[in-house]
């Protein structure tokens, strides 16, 4: 179609349309509205421009999604709709033109033809000559154009103007007129040719007639395709670089020119392709008017309209049975009937009864063989029940077990710890069983009882089946033992300080004692009666009477000094207080008196001056320490001191000759106190920790014995010389057997405090302890001449002793040589006799 | 040759635990896992004799399990169930979170269920196995029976749990096997014994279930322990119900079924339903003999203790006594009263009973029957009486098969404030145990309860030696001073005549002297009389001397035991005490209410 043809036609359009596009011009941007109108007044038109307007839109979007591919096999229509759109473009530019400079209108459309000389001159001819069925539909794309073009305000302005002078211009649209009449004679008849071939709005735009061939087939060579006529459809030249650039330069719609693949032809973008571009790359609707959020209208709802939507009857199918569905009913039903298969509720059923616990005699058939097979834990211990209730736990408890105020008070302060208290619930009265409430912290309970089953750890434990009872030693009653001394029977006062030390004489009528008075005073047994008391000068730590039968002689160390006194003549018999004050009146030869030394340093015996001798006092020996401890052999010749020394412990002083010895070079340790062995010339020497037994023939050490004692504090031997008591400060008295080992045969812990003085009773079997505590006890002690036995002990009564003063009570104590009575020398300055 | 290097603690007690971490490892379990076969096998951590080297060295403390234990849960097949069932959980879970919403019902609905019969024969290779092990089982079951639907705990396993207690509740009172009854403030307390087998349970009070916080109760776990109880426990009943010739499982009304799940939300209709039940005789098997044999004690010879046989002969005729305790009475419980208990106890010894029609399901006979022997009423009065019958309280129930006789009612009448009531499972034999006065006078009908006017000596008595046993505990001295004193003022008392004697005799003496000097005679000696106090005091010296001797090596067993029963005694002075100072107190108020009606009646007569 040649272009002035197009121009013409525009115009006509334009013509047509001049109501529609006033409105446009008033309204401008508004969209949607304007699509509106334009629909309409394509319908007022006619049908093709509808759907080309709306087909073009969507070719150039395909086309535009699809730039890159080199193939448009899938998508040929939408490319001849996009050559269309091509040409319409150019078109309107040229239209733009035109309308600029209206008077020379055909010039300028020579012009317009000029232009396109340069680019496109052979299809044009191509497109006049052979394309009379696309000329139509370029017309028509024109038309839609123009209405489609509405972005630029000014082109709409200028477009009225050019409307208003093209009603002026009345010559000129006769001869357009004639040119529509030529065209309309034609149109029809292409329209129709369409239109029959099929409905389908898809085929309208078939522009390129090569058919649909991939391009890359004529890649080689000058021509595209070929036409109905078997023409070869030319290419439109190639353009290199340089043309390229020049274009470039004088073009000013370059920018928006594209090449398209298919027909090898520059297609000008329009406007409405631009905005499209423009919406598309803002990932928008392309189709502005389309409102996503439209009102949804529900056409095929459950309501029953009164005129039906689809308004055909229903087909006869539907009111006959199923066949097939027939068939497989009946399968099923059949199914159903033998058993094969099972309805959803049979199943359900099942389920449940296969999910329930079945029960059956477990313990039914058992052997012993299948129980040996059973395996089991290994060492089982079972989990002890719960102790049962008590009366406590009542819901109507005896009154008793009811908390009273003080308990409460105890309740309600544990209420921190509750496992303190002495129950787990609050024993409580009801008055009746309807008002006992749930127990709140059952099920606690019962979870902790779950968590004791299989968290707490347990372990098989002996039970004790014996009574505390059973763990006492079964001895003899001491009602089978006496006689003992069972109670005080007198009390000698007379020393002011504490008395220290307390002796009987050997026939027992008469006892010596010495205290930290300094005196040392003669009692009478029976009486208590104090017979004679005698200054010795310094505290009084030991006295002893002699054992000899024919001498009225008693050693008391006083301070430093050791004194060996005659009680006198109003005591005892007189004639062995005179036979011993002849033999100590004179003293020994001095040859016989020969000292050492060593021990000369250490002892001197001194004279006795007649105040002295009146006194009573015999001999004098004076140490270079304090004297702690004095004992007689059992001869009365000798006497062991005791002086607290480390090297010089034991001195032993022979009266008969007046001389001293010191029987060792040196002690082991600070020495307690001595005593010789009543038969065996033995001396057992107590240190702190050790009791050592030395034979003074051989002058060698016999035996140690070791008493695991901290401090010993006393000795006493046994008469028989067997068995040696022990006593030490830490509270125990330990009974050594000297046959058997250098343990102790015993260790009686019978004193809360430091045992001071144990003692054996001459003749019975009875022995006593006291120290520090208020009690005497006084024990049998058995020792049977059958070697195989063991001695017996027995603890047989506690004996109060004296009030304590200083921490001290009972310092000392002695039996009776022949009766069962028991002196204690007091630390509150008595003398108690007990029998 | 150089012999390998032992390795430490690869024998003897290092060897023989395993930690829980360890057992974990080996068993290549989760600890959930763990703890639930655990619970199920009944493994349990061991206490090592030195811990040290059980724990190889390691301090402090840990859970030991025996090696053993685990190597014997390591053959067991349910851990691959357990696996398996991590598995199904897993798939569970996956269908939750990809919405496939039906596939994870099905998968529910599938879920797979672990079967431990097996467990409870190996558990318990004997049914006495399973009766001795039967009270917890029991206590939670009844428990359990009383919860709601809860979170952690499967709906089925309450509702199988009232199936089941209600069932040996039946064998119960079909084999008449409970010994004992005790309402404590717990629960109700019931001992049965079957096959020799002592089984106590709790049964707790109405509205047990309350809420609990996360950290007091786990129910996982109880849950669990449940699971094994149930399979046990429908074991047991299946034994006992055969054993008693009686269908399994028993026709019970629909209560229990599974289907019904209206009881879960109402547990009042579900109480009254088991309460109904209870009230049904079961069905025996057909061709089975009524009467049930009794076999008689078998005398053997050879039995060295003849008063331990009396003892036993007299305990089975008391409880062939018991059985037929209720027989025939005819009992009426109005409607205040916890009806449970009571219900079973007299169906138990053979009584029939019922209750209100109109408000509880199940009663057999109305209130105005007229055969009706007891109507237990737990209120204050009632307005309409029936002349024929005893209104009672229901503690005279309880108290009543505690003591296997029908106990004078006069005590329990209605509206009357009832004696305590006493736990029937306190061991009298043992030493140290307070006995309250109720008890003693039921023990020995001499006995005369304190309550009474002219019994006061009898305290008198008690108190004096709680007295010198307190103060024999605070100073040996005092305690022989006081015993001393004691036996002065005794001395006083009873030779007051004898010191008018002993003037006679000083008088007499000078006489007899004379008379001595002039005839010679030999009179007869007095034997020397020891004052039992003295010798008591003296014997207690003695002990106390030899108490000194015990050996090193049990002194601190012998002082503990020692203590322990010093403890004891102090509890029981304190009681005594208590119950003189309450019953002065009740003593001296009846005084004042007394008075107070004379001078009320004096008042009236004067005007």
């Amino acid at each position: 179609m040649p272009p002035y043809k197009e121009g013409l036609k525009r115009k006509i359009d334009q013509k047509a349309k001049v109501p529609t596009s006033k409105t446009e011009s008033e309204e401008k941007d508004n969209w949607p509205e304007k699509d509106e109108e334009l629909i309409q007044s394509v319908l007022d038109g006619d049908n093709d421009d509808v759907t080309d307007s709306e087909h073009e839109e969507a070719g150039e979007s395909a086309s535009d999604n699809e730039q890159d591919g080199v193939l448009f096999n899938d998508s040929a229509d939408s490319t001849l709709g996009e050559d269309v759109s091509a040409d319409s473009a150019s078109d309107e530019s040229s239209e733009l033109t035109d309308s600029e400079d209206d008077d020379t209108e055909e010039s300028e459309e020579g012009d317009d033809d000029e232009r396109r000389d340069n680019d496109s001159t052979e299809t044009e001819s191509v497109d006049s000559g052979a394309e009379s069925g696309a000329s139509g539909v370029g017309q028509s794309n024109n038309e839609s154009d123009k209405v489609t073009q509405p972005t630029k305000g000014k082109h709409k302005k200028q477009k009225v103007k050019q409307i208003k002078e093209q009603a002026a211009k009345s010559s000129i649209d006769a001869l357009a007129d004639k040119i529509k009449e030529t065209s309309v004679t034609i149109k029809p008849v292409e329209q129709k040719d369409e239109y029959e071939e099929g409905d389908s709005s898809d085929e309208e735009d078939r522009v390129v007639t090569t058919g649909e061939v991939p391009t890359w087939w004529y890649r080689d060579y000058p021509h595209l395709g070929y036409d109905l006529d078997g023409r070869r459809i030319m290419k439109p030249p190639q353009r290199d670089q340089i043309d390229q650039f020049l274009q470039k330069c004088s073009d000013p719609e370059f920018w928006r020119t594209v090449r398209d693949p298919r027909t090898g032809q520059d297609v000008v973008l329009s406007a409405a392709d631009l905005r499209l571009l423009q919406r598309l790359r803002a990932s928008m609707l392309p189709d502005a008017a389309h409102d996503d959020y439209q009102p949804w209208v529900e056409w095929f709802s459950r309501e029953v309209l009164a005129t039906p939507l689809r308004a055909f009857p229903e087909p006869k199918s539907s009111f006959l049975p199923s066949r097939s569905e027939q068939q497989q009913i009946s399968k099923i039903v059949h199914a159903l009937k033998m058993g094969w298969t099972k309805t959803r509720r049979e199943l359900a059923k099942e389920r449940r009864k296969k999910k329930e616990k079945k029960f059956y005699n477990l313990w039914g058939s058992t052997t012993n063989e299948d129980e040996e097979k059973l395996r089991g834990i290994h060492k089982h211990i079972p989990a002890p029940k719960r102790p049962l209730p008590t009366h406590a736990e009542s819901y109507n408890p005896p009154p008793e077990y009811l908390l009273d105020e003080k308990e409460m008070k105890e309740w309600n302060a544990l209420s921190e710890t509750p496992w303190r208290r002495k129950y787990t619930f609050l024993p409580t009265a009801h008055g009746s069983l309807r008002a006992v409430p749930a127990y709140e912290r059952f099920v606690r309970e019962r979870f902790l009882r779950c968590l004791d089953l299989y968290l707490a750890p347990r372990a098989l434990r002996m039970r004790l089946t014996i009574n505390a009872e059973d763990l006492v030693p079964k001895l003899p009653s001491p009602r089978e033992l006496r006689p003992f001394p069972t109670s005080e029977a007198l009390v000698m006062r007379g020393h002011t300080g504490l008395v220290r030390c307390v002796d009987f004489d050997p026939s027992g009528q008469y006892a010596i004692s010495g205290g930290d008075d300094g005196t040392v005073r003669v009692w009478e047994t029976s009486t208590g009666r104090c017979v004679q008391s005698a200054a010795a000068g310094a505290a009084v730590a030991s006295v002893a009477w002699g054992p000899a039968r024919g001498l009225a002689l008693a050693a008391a160390a006083a301070g430093a000094r050791l004194l060996l006194l005659a009680p006198g003549g109003r005591v005892g018999a007189a004639r062995a207080a005179a036979a011993t004050d002849r033999l100590l009146a004179a003293a020994p030869p001095a040859h016989d008196v020969a000292m050492d030394e060593r021990t000369a340093a250490c002892v001197r015996w001194e004279e006795v001056s007649a105040e002295d001798w009146q006194r009573g006092v015999r001999v004098l020996v004076s140490h270079f320490k304090p004297v702690a401890h004095v004992c007689w052999h059992g001869r009365g010749d000798y006497v062991a001191a005791t002086v607290r020394d480390a090297t010089r412990g034991v001195l032993v002083h022979q009266l008969s000759r007046r001389r001293s010895q010191l029987p060792f070079a040196r002690c082991r340790g600070l020495v307690q106190c001595t005593l010789f062995h009543p038969t065996k010339p033995l001396l057992f020497v107590a240190t702190q920790r050790a009791v050592r037994v030395y034979d003074l023939v051989k002058q060698e050490l016999v035996r140690k014995l070791q008493p695991g004692a901290q401090w010993i504090s006393a000795m006493a031997i046994h008469p028989a010389g067997d068995n040696l008591l022990v006593a030490s400060y830490d509270r125990k008295c330990m009974w050594f057997d000297l046959q058997l080992s250098p343990q102790p045969y015993q260790t009686l812990r019978l004193h809360g405090k430091a045992v001071r003085s144990v003692t054996f009773h001459p003749r019975y079997p009875l022995f006593a302890s006291a120290g520090d505590d208020p009690y005497i006890v006084v024990s049998h002690g058995m020792v049977y001449n059958d070697l195989l036995q063991n001695p017996l002990l027995v603890p047989l009564k506690q004996l109060a002793g004296g009030a304590a003063r200083d921490g001290l009570c009972v310092l000392q104590l002695r039996f009776h040589p022949t009766q069962p009575w028991l002196l204690a020398a007091c630390a509150d300055g008595t003398l108690r006799l007990y029998t | 040759m150089v012999s390998k290097k032992k390795k430490k603690y690869s024998s003897g007690e290092g060897a023989q635990f395993m930690t829980r971490k360890a057992a974990l490892k080996k068993l290549q379990l989760t600890l959930k896992d763990f703890r639930r076969i655990c619970i199920l096998k009944g493994i349990y951590p061991r206490e090592p004799r030195n811990r040290k080297r059980a724990q190889k060295g390691a301090g402090g403390i840990k859970t030991l399990y025996h090696t053993k234990d685990i190597k014997f849960l390591l053959h067991e097949p349910i851990i691959w169930k357990l696996r398996e069932l991590k598995v199904y959980q897993q798939r569970i879970r996956r269908a939750r979170a990809m919405k496939k919403y039906g596939q994870m019902k099905k998968y529910f609905r599938d879920y797979p269920d672990m079967n431990i019969d097996h467990i409870v024969k190996e558990r318990y290779p004997t049914f006495v196995d399973a009766l001795r092990d039967l009270d917890d089982c029991l206590t939670l079951c009844f428990l359990f029976s009383t919860f709601p639907s809860l979170r952690r705990v499967p709906r089925d396993q309450s509702l199988l749990c009232r199936r089941l207690t209600v069932e040996f509740m039946h064998a119960v009172i079909a084999a008449k096997a409970l010994r004992y009854v005790f309402v404590s403030v717990k629960g109700y307390y019931y001992q049965a014994e079957f096959e020799g087998q002592t089984i106590t349970w709790i049964v707790p009070h109405h509205f047990a279930f309350q809420p609990q916080s996360k950290d007091d109760v786990d129910f996982k776990i109880m849950s669990t322990f449940v699971e094994f109880y149930i399979t046990m426990l429908g074991f047991v009943n299946f034994k006992l119900y055969h054993s008693l010739n009686l269908v399994y499982p028993p026709k019970l009304t629909s209560g229990f079924s599974s289907k019904s799940d209206k009881d879960l939300i109402d547990e009042r209709a579900y109480v009254s339903e088991r309460i109904a039940a209870m009230n049904i005789p079961l069905v025996k098997l057909s061709g089975v003999g009524e009467t049930e044999e009794v076999p008689e004690i078998d005398i053997f010879n050879t039995e060295d203790d003849p008063q331990k046989l009396e003892e036993a002969k007299l305990e089975a005729e008391k409880i062939k006594k018991l059985k037929t305790l209720f027989d025939g009475i005819k009992f009426y419980i109005n409607r205040e009263v916890p009806r449970e208990p009571l219900v079973f106890l007299i169906r138990c010894f053979g009584g029939q009973v019922s209750w209100d029609r109109d408000h509880f399901v199940g009663a057999t006979f109305d209130e105005s029957d007229e055969s009706i022997a007891y109507q237990i009423v737990d209120r204050p009065s009632m307005e309409k009486q029936y002349l024929s019958r005893y209104y009672v309280q229901p503690q005279w129930v309880f108290d009543s098969v505690n003591a296997r006789t029908l106990l004078p009612i006069n005590k329990y009448l209605m509206g009357a404030v009832l004696p305590p009531h006493l736990s029937p499972f306190v061991d009298k034999t043992k030493d140290q145990v307070y006995i309250p006065p109720e008890q003693r006078a039921l023990n020995d009908p001499e006995f005369k309860p304190l309550d009474d006017d002219d019994d006061d000596g009898e305290i008198e008595e008690a108190s004096d030696e709680d007295e010198a046993d307190q103060s024999d505990k605070e100073s040996e001295i005092d305690a022989e001073e006081a015993l001393a004193k004691q036996y002065q003022e005794e001395v006083k008392q009873d030779s007051s005549s004898d010191e008018d004697e002993e003037d006679d005799t000083n008088s007499e003496k000078k006489k007899l002297a004379k008379e001595k000097k002039k005839a010679m005679a030999v009179t007869s000696g007095v034997p020397h009389k020891e004052h039992p106090y003295l010798k008591e005091i003296e014997d207690k010296q003695a002990f106390r001397l030899r108490e000194k001797l015990v050996r090193k090596k049990h002194r601190n067993l012998y002082k503990s035991m020692k203590a322990g029963q010093e403890k004891r005694k102090k509890e029981i002075w304190l009681l005594r005490k208590k119950r003189r100072l309450h019953d002065e107190k009740v003593k001296e108020e009846k005084k004042t209410e007394k008075r107070k009606q004379k001078m009320q009646a004096l008042e009236a007569a004067c005007s």
